[in-house]
């Protein structure tokens, strides 16, 4: 993601930095909580906006870098954030957030997404145990079948785990808008609680057919690459951010393209990634304020599209 | 994964640019000076090279074995396989280009002759990943201390090799060149998935040295049915 710097806005950052990790109860403004939304299985209600570690989490063994993520991650905890995503195909990823947790006292209040990625079916619950082991949690809030990949012999192993109390939540998950008649099948035969695709202001195509299924079967819906990448951030930074983005309580195009997502209702959770401390903050702060209606989606949509 | 070919490189990049060179920024500063040591090996390895002769090329051959067993281990092995899974694959490739580049240093027949034009080549491709190609990040803003050199980082070790192989032994360049040639594709595509703008430079370079050994076997060929 490139942005750019806002003098104001860093030192502001600086000193919600310098701000123990557990604000007290008085004397400092506590930073907005995040709106939330259930997850129509369980009910339990998660903020609008988690943490991605594709890429940016995958450090290897930079003990530097390693520390500059468990300050994003304490900076997303600190701003009422709970959902943190990783995957066995990240790399170092699930270390780094192993590391970042065990440093940040391991918030009682993480929700912890991880995915099973092998194509043989048998190696899974190896793989589940090595995850659980390197992110240092007793047990994962969601585990999902990474890019469909063994689905069949993978989801009813996931099932199981849940029944037995080893695990909350089961979804699968694809990207880059791949296969969706594929998941369309899965989703209406599953007993999922969660799906993760790709959407943002760009892909859309999980508007026509995913969403509505998801509302309807009851599933919560994770949404992977909100900025494409920060390809989508890079064509919009070209342009003026519209005046009547704040309306919506926009600041950057970060804000305006998170918003559009989780402004959708069948959307339970945006998950971006960022190295940076003031951009987790940012993204954080888009599920605190106002957050667009129909029309609205509809007129950022013309908007973006004519740029 | 399923439907890979409907992925482009920059889907399947791991890490950041900054993940990635920050990688030798700390491969550097963990060895220091070490870097220094084996880019006087390299001076060293050249003017052995360059001098001819079995005798004085056997160290000089032995020392390059050194450094693409100590690459396989130190960086790929060691520190870029944290953040890339192929890493370990990268450290046995490099692991069996030492494996074949002994097979240059068994007793064997008298040096060949090779073209005073392609020994030139050769010589010009050692010093530029010995001299120049270290400096290439700077040019891009990055600091003298994430400078790949050669023995540590795979890129210039790679180029050396190469260079010395058009100088040294010609026609065994097709025996021993695929693994740098194939190294220096890898690099340019991560590179190219990273959006770096010299990306092309590894790939160039391997095209420039398949088209000079092309011509160099081409010439030795010719030299020998002269003879007969």
């Amino acid at each position: 993601m490139t942005r750019k710097p806002n003098p104001i806005r860093r030192r502001l950052l600086g000193t919600l930095a310098a701000a123990p990790f557990v604000l007290p109860s008085t004397g400092l403004a506590q930073p907005a909580r995040p709106a939330t939304r259930a997850i129509p299985s369980s009910g339990e209600a998660i903020p609008l906006v988690g943490l991605g570690s594709w890429i940016t989490f995958n450090v290897g063994n930079d003990s530097a870098a390693r520390d500059a993520s468990a300050e994003v991650m304490r900076n997303f905890f600190l701003h009422g954030g709970r959902l943190i995503d990783s995957s066995p195909m990240y790399g170092s990823s699930q270390e780094v957030i192993g590391h970042g947790l065990k440093k940040l006292g391991r918030p009682a209040y993480l929700f912890s997404a991880d995915k099973v990625w092998i194509s043989d079916g048998d190696e899974g619950p190896t793989q589940i145990e090595q995850s659980r082991r390197l992110w240092g949690v007793p047990r994962f809030d969601l585990l999902q079948v990474h890019n469909l990949l063994a689905w069949e012999e993978h989801l009813p192993a996931l099932f199981d785990m849940k029944a037995a109390g080893r695990l909350r939540h089961v979804g699968i998950t694809t990207s880059h808008g791949r296969r969706h008649g594929e998941l369309e099948k899965i989703m209406a035969s599953q007993p999922l609680d969660f799906v993760q695709i790709t959407y943002n202001l760009h892909d859309r195509e999980a508007e026509r057919r995913l969403f509505p299924l998801a509302r309807e079967r009851g599933i919560a819906v994770i949404v992977n690459r909100p900025f494409r990448q920060g390809e989508l951030l890079d064509r919009l930074a070209r342009h003026r951010l519209p005046a009547w983005a704040a309306e919506i309580d926009c600041t950057s195009w970060a804000q305006f393209a998170l918003k559009f997502i989780i402004s959708h209702p069948a959307v339970t959770c945006a998950i971006p990634a960022t190295t940076r401390v003031d951009h987790v903050i940012e993204n954080m702060n888009s599920a605190a304020g106002r957050l667009p209606d129909q029309a609205m989606r509809a007129r950022m949509i013309a908007y973006v599209e004519r740029l | 994964m399923s439907e890979w070919w409907s992925y482009s490189l920059r889907d399947l990049l791991l890490f950041s640019p900054q993940t990635y060179y920050r990688q030798f920024e700390l491969h550097n500063t963990e060895w220091w000076p070490l870097p220094l040591l084996t880019l006087g090996l390299g001076v060293a390895l050249l003017f052995l090279l360059q001098r001819g002769g079995v005798r004085t090329r056997r160290p000089a051959l032995m020392a390059l074995v050194f450094c693409w067993v100590w690459v396989a281990w130190a960086f790929h092995w060691q520190r870029y396989a944290a953040i890339n899974p192929a890493g370990g694959y990268f450290a046995l490739a490099f692991a069996i280009e030492a494996l074949l580049l002994l097979w240059l240093i068994a007793p064997g027949p008298q040096p060949e002759f090779v073209p005073k034009l392609h020994r030139r080549a050769g010589m010009g491709l050692f010093l530029y990943a010995l001299l120049l190609h270290p400096l290439i990040g700077l040019a891009q803003g990055r600091s003298l201390a994430q400078a790949e050199v050669f023995g540590m980082a795979p890129d210039p070790t790679a180029l050396a090799t190469l260079g010395a192989l058009l100088f040294v032994r010609a026609r065994a360049f097709w025996l021993l060149a695929p693994i740098s040639l194939l190294w220096c594709l890898i690099s340019g595509a991560t590179l190219w998935a990273m959006k770096a703008p010299d990306f092309f430079v590894m790939p160039l370079i391997a095209l420039l040295a398949i088209v000079i050994a092309t011509a160099s076997t081409t010439t030795v060929q010719s030299c020998i049915d002269l003879h007969r």
